[in-house]
């Protein structure tokens, strides 16, 4: 079975995907490889919610989770969250404009608006700590802070990797096509907020 | 064989193509033009509002599935439109869906296993 490397521009004349490499599905491996990583991010975080779901209500010797949840805030964050995906799918539209200035710009929004969930969070942890709800206080705190942990983590990482691309496009030290790698942080930093999604619904808004 | 590799890359351009039909009036790559994104994101705003709204309202029985169904529309509008799944190749959005749907029925098993949704 012959890997045949037929590739064809398309007819509007640019090829976002293959970018001058042939592939036999004439699609960016990159792509592929980063859709498949986000497919098994769904078990992971399938896994930490539903394991919340089970322990949610086994809150003995602390505060219920009606009585610690600041939903103005975590709404407000949830907002901001939402926001950094706009700002993220601008800087995308930018670096296909090959327009630098403007994807770095919106780079470096998005990831403000990341640290400032993260921020949000770190307070919303502390306030919860103060409050009696350490991690190992009972199966929901540990359930909880297991959940909402790993997901400030992804944000963290996401940041991390925003500030990096922001450094490399303006020493222009992407290698090969610098619009599919700020598409792929993108990616991820969209997975990160719809997971943020179904947390500030199942989490936050339904109560135990 | 060859025949339907050829049908396989076929396709794949076909995806391709058919991101040419969404290029807008300023449109870059593929996907919406960045007012359209701005317009998602409003969408994207409202629906948060009215499911924080929902949590201080009493509509009953409706509540969860109210707010479960804006869950989901929100979250298939972010990966429609602002991971432009809609205007990729299929084969994206069928590695992506196959881990979602995967992992909706193993835990949604699992919970059942533990008795999740008998209240015990």
């Amino acid at each position: 079975m012959a890997d045949v490397a037929v590739h064809t521009p398309p007819a509007d004349g640019h090829d976002d995907h293959a970018h001058g490499h042939t592939t036999s599905t004439g699609l960016s491996n990159n792509k592929l490889a980063m859709w498949m990583f986000l497919g098994s991010e769904c078990l992971l975080f399938g896994g930490l919610i539903s394991t919340y779901m089970l322990y949610r209500g086994r809150h003995e010797g602390s505060p219920t989770p009606s009585q610690l949840y600041n939903i103005p805030l975590t709404s407000i964050s949830s907002f901001v969250l939402l926001m950094s995906s706009l700002t993220m799918v601008l800087a995308v539209s930018a670096a296909q404009r090959r327009d630098d200035r403007n994807t770095m710009t919106w780079l470096t929004v998005t990831a403000l608006l990341g640290a400032t969930f993260v921020g949000a969070q770190v307070f919303e942890f502390t306030e919860f700590v103060r409050e009696g709800l350490g991690f190992t206080t009972n199966l929901f705190g540990s359930s909880f802070f297991t959940l909402t942990g790993f997901h400030g983590v992804h944000v963290t990482v996401g940041i991390i990797m925003l500030m990096a691309l922001v450094g490399m496009v303006s020493r222009s030290r992407i290698p090969g096509d610098k619009a599919e790698v700020v598409e792929m942080i993108g990616l991820y930093w969209h997975f990160v907020d719809i997971v943020w999604i179904i947390i500030f619904t199942l989490v936050y808004l339904i109560p135990s | 064989m060859s025949t339907q590799h050829a049908t396989e890359v076929a396709d794949a351009h076909e995806g391709h193509a058919h991101e040419g039909h969404a290029h807008d009036d300023g449109a870059h790559g593929h996907g919406l033009t960045d007012m359209g994104y701005v317009k998602v994101a409003l969408v994207l705003a409202l629906l948060t509002g009215l499911e924080v709204a929902l949590t201080y309202v009493d509509i009953g029985s409706l509540f969860m599935p109210v707010l479960l169904i804006l869950m989901v529309i929100k979250f298939v509008t972010v990966v429609s439109f602002f991971m432009h799944l809609r205007f990729d190749s299929k084969i994206f959005s069928w590695l992506f869906y196959s881990g979602l749907f995967l992992a909706v029925g193993v835990y949604l098993a699992a919970l059942c296993t533990f008795q999740f949704f008998a209240g015990n």
